[in-house]
C-alpha cells in the first residue's frame, strides 16, 4: 500500500485533475456571468457539444488548433445570442428553453458529425507548453507547469472574471441586474443589454470549453461531453456564484475523478467497489451543495424575466 | 405577447427535437422518425437478389463508431450487398434504454423480419416487447439468454479468444513488461475481452504487470483518455481497450508512442502508427443462420456465438506496422489452437 501513495502518484493525479477540470472551469465561469445577471442557461451542455464539434471540424479542415478554438468559441457566441433572445427578449421559461438548447446541441452536433465526417478521424491536439524554469521544478513543474497553453489561459480567466464582476462598472451592472433589475433599470442600466452580454460571454466560454475538450482529446464522437455541461451548472452553485469558488469546485471534481481513476488503475480500489467509487465525484458534489445550501444566497432575480414597469 | 412567447417556445422545442431526432446516420440514407428516436434506413432497393427480408438494428452508439455498433452494421451491410436481405434500418445512439425500447417496438410494428437489439442492456426491454409480436423474430446480445421465448435469438462473441491472441502479442512486444487495458463497465463482451487479453499477456510473460481500469462508462472519452495517461505514467507501453469510449485512449497512446490493440472493428484508421492489430467481429455468419431459420419458420430459441472456429472472429493486422514474424507466429499458433478446440 505504501507503494501506492507516492509522490509520483500524487503528481499524476494532480496533473490529471487539472486537465479534467479545465472544460468544466471554462463552462462554469461563463455560466457564472449569466446567473449573476439573473439568467439560468441549462443548455450549457448543448453549446459545449456544438463548440466541440465545430472546434474539431475546424482543426480537421485547417490543421490549426487555434482556428478550432476560435471556431468553437464563435459558435458558442452565436448560441449564447440565441439563448439571450429566447430567455431575455422572448422571456421563455429559462429551464425549459435551456433543455431545448441542450437537445438542439446534442442532436445537431451528432448530425453534423455524421454528415460531414462520419468515421472518427483523429486531429492534432494542443501542444504542451512548458513554462520556463517553473516546469523544471521537481514534482511541482510536472503538476502545474507542463500543460497546454489553453490550460494556463483557462486558469488565468479566473482572476480576470473576478476583476470584471467585482471591480468594473460592467460587473457592478451584472450584479445589480441579477439582484434587483427594477432598481438597475431605474438607474439607467439596460437590463436587456447586460443580460444579452452575459449570455454571449457564457455561450462563448461554453463553446470554448467544448472545443478545448475535443481538441485536447484529438477526437469527436456523439455526446462527447458526457454531461459535463450539467456538472458545470452545478459547479456554479457549488462555487456560490463566485469565480474562485467555481474554480475550486472544478478542481475538486477533477481531483476526485483523477484520484478514483488512478486508484482503480493501481488496484487499490477493489473491482467490486468500482461502481461505487465512480460515483464519488457526484456524491461529493451533492454533499458540498447540501452543505452550501442556505449559506450562500443565489442572485435574487435568477430565472426571473424582467419587464419594465411590472 | 404571451401568445407569441408560447409560439416561439413551441417552435424552438420542435426545432430542438428535430435536431436531436435527426442525429443518426448512414451515408446513403433516407431518414424517418420513429417516435422520439431517429431511424436511418439504408436505401431499400436491393440490387442483387429478390430477397425481401428486412433487418432492423437498434444500437447504443454511432453506426460508424469503429467499435461495437459498427461491427453489426457492417455485418448487415455485407448481407445486403450479397442479396440475402433487402433492407437494413438502423437506429443508433440509443444510450438511453427507453429510447431503444421505443425503436425496437416500432420496428416490430413496421413488419421487419428480424429486429436486432444490439446491446446487453436491452435484454429487459426485449423480454417485454417480444411476446407482443409473436410473428417477428428478435435477436440480442451479447448474452446467452433467450428468456424461453420462441421468437428471441441471442448471440455472443468469444471476445476472450481474440483478447488472448492479442494479449500474447502485446506481451511479446512490450519492452517495459507493463501493459494497460481500459475497460468500460465490467460486464458482458467487454469483460470477456479484458479477461482474455490479460490471460494472454500472462500466458506469454507470467512476470508481466497488467493494469486494468474499468472506467464505469461506455461513453466518457475524457475519462478513458486519462485512464490511458495514468497507465502510461505507470510505464505501460502497450495498451488496449474495449467499447466506443476508447477513442480517447487511442489518442493518448498515439501521442505517447505506446502500441495499441483494437477490438470489435478494425481501429487502424485511428492511429496507423501504433495500432498493431484489431479483433474484428463478423456477425454475418450467424445472422445468415438466423435468417435461414426464420425463413424456415423458426423464429428464435437458439443461442449463437462467434469465435475463431466459425470465422466470426478475425484478427486484422495493420499492414503499416512492422510486426516481427516471430510475434505473428505466436498469434497464428494461438488462433490455430482455438480453431482446433472449436
Amino acid at each position: 500500500m505504501s507503494d501506492v501513495f507516492t509522490i509520483a502518484v500524487l503528481v499524476a493525479v494532480v496533473a490529471s485533475a487539472i486537465r479534467l477540470a479545465v472544460p468544466l472551469l471554462l463552462a462554469s465561469l461563463g455560466e457564472t456571468f449569466g446567473q449573476r445577471s439573473g439568467v439560468l442557461n441549462l443548455g450549457v451542455d448543448g453549446i459545449m457539444l456544438l463548440g466541440a464539434f465545430t472546434g474539431y471540424y475546424a482543426v480537421l479542415k485547417t490543421g490549426n488548433v487555434w482556428v478550432g478554438l476560435l471556431a468553437g468559441s464563435l459558435i458558442g457566441l452565436i448560441l449564447g445570442l440565441a439563448s439571450a433572445l429566447i430567455a431575455v427578449t422572448l422571456k421563455a421559461e429559462q429551464g425549459i428553453s435551456g433543455i431545448g438548447i441542450y437537445l438542439f446541441g446534442l442532436g445537431m452536433s451528432d448530425l453534423l458529425f455524421q454528415k460531414l465526417v462520419g468515421t472518427p478521424i483523429p486531429i492534432d491536439t494542443f501542444p504542451q507548453v512548458d513554462i520556463p524554469i517553473l516546469s523544471s521544478i521537481p514534482y511541482i513543474g510536472e503538476m502545474f507547469f507542463q500543460h497546454s497553453l489553453v490550460i494556463y489561459l483557462a486558469f488565468a480567466a479566473v482572476p480576470l472574471a473576478m476583476f470584471v464582476i467585482n471591480r468594473t462598472t460592467f460587473g457592478m451592472n451584472i450584479r445589480a441586474v441579477g439582484e434587483y433589475p427594477e432598481a438597475a433599470d431605474t438607474l439607467g442600466v439596460s437590463v436587456t443589454g447586460v443580460r444579452y452580454a452575459t449570455q454571449m460571454i457564457g455561450g462563448t466560454l461554453a463553446g470554448a470549453a467544448g472545443a478545448v475538450l475535443a481538441i485536447s482529446l484529438g477526437i469527436f464522437q456523439q455526446n462527447l461531453t458526457n454531461g459535463a455541461g450539467f456538472i458545470a451548472i452545478a459547479l456554479v452553485y457549488f462555487g456560490a456564484w463566485r469565480p474562485a469558488g467555481v474554480m475550486a469546485g472544478a478542481l475538486l471534481f477533477g481531483f476526485v475523478n483523477a484520484l478514483v481513476l488512478e486508484l482503480k488503475t493501481l488496484e487499490v480500489i477493489p473491482r467490486d467497489l468500482s461502481n461505487l467509487a465512480a460515483m464519488a465525484p457526484a456524491i461529493i458534489t451533492i454533499l458540498v451543495l447540501a452543505f452550501a445550501a442556505g449559506r450562500f444566497k443565489a442572485p435574487a432575480a435568477l430565472t426571473k424575466p424582467f419587464t419594465r414597469g411590472k | 405577447m404571451k401568445k407569441t412567447r408560447t409560439r416561439v417556445a413551441i417552435l424552438f422545442a420542435i426545432i430542438a427535437l428535430i435536431a436531436a431526432a435527426c442525429s443518426s446516420s448512414s451515408d446513403d440514407a433516407t431518414e424517418t422518425t420513429v417516435a422520439s428516436v431517429s431511424t436511418t434506413e439504408a436505401a431499400t432497393d436491393s440490387t442483387s437478389g429478390g430477397s425481401d427480408f428486412k433487418i432492423a438494428i437498434v444500437a447504443p452508439s454511432a453506426s460508424n463508431d469503429l467499435s461495437w455498433t459498427q461491427s453489426m452494421v457492417d455485418a448487415t451491410n455485407v448481407l445486403k450487398e450479397s442479396g440475402i436481405v433487402s433492407e437494413v434500418a438502423v437506429t443508433d445512439g440509443t444510450f438511453v434504454v427507453d429510447d431503444a425500447a421505443v425503436a425496437i417496438r416500432a420496428y416490430a410494428a413496421d413488419g421487419y423480419d428480424l429486429v436486432i437489439a444490439h446491446g446487453s442492456q436491452y435484454g429487459g426491454s426485449l423480454e417485454e416487447i417480444a411476446p407482443d409480436f409473436p410473428d417477428t423474430s428478435f435477436a440480442w446480445g451479447t448474452k446467452a439468454e433467450t428468456f424461453g421465448l420462441p421468437n428471441v435469438y441471442s448471440y455472443e462473441a468469444a471476445s476472450n479468444e481474440g483478447g488472448e491472441v492479442m494479449g500474447i502479442m502485446a506481451a511479446a512486444l512490450s519492452e517495459s513488461g507493463v501493459i494497460g487495458i481500459v475497460g468500460p463497465i465490467e460486464v458482458g463482451d467487454a469483460k470477456l475481452f479484458v479477461d482474455g487479453f490479460k490471460g494472454g499477456v500472462l500466458k506469454q510473460d507470467p512476470a508481466a504487470e497488467v493494469l486494468v481500469n474499468y472506467i464505469d462508462s461506455f461513453s466518457d472519452v475524457a475519462l478513458a483518455s486519462e485512464a490511458a495517461t495514468s497507465m502510461i505514467g505507470s510505464d505501460a507501453d502497450v495498451l488496449t481497450g474495449s467499447a466506443q469510449m476508447t477513442v480517447g485512449a487511442v489518442g493518448v497512446a498515439k501521442a505517447e508512442g505506446a502500441l495499441w490493440f483494437g477490438t470489435n472493428a478494425n481501429q487502424t484508421v485511428l492511429a496507423p502508427e501504433i495500432v498493431v492489430a484489431s479483433q474484428v467481429y463478423h456477425w454475418e455468419g450467424i445472422l445468415e443462420e438466423m435468417i435461414d431459420n426464420i425463413n424456415g419458420g423458426v423464429l428464435g430459441g437458439e443461442i449463437f456465438r462467434i469465435e475463431f472456429a466459425n470465422d466470426g472472429l478475425v484478427i486484422e493486422y495493420n499492414d503499416d506496422f512492422d510486426l516481427p514474424s516471430e510475434v505473428k507466429q505466436l498469434a497464428d499458433d494461438a488462433i490455430a489452437a482455438f480453431k482446433a478446440e472449436g
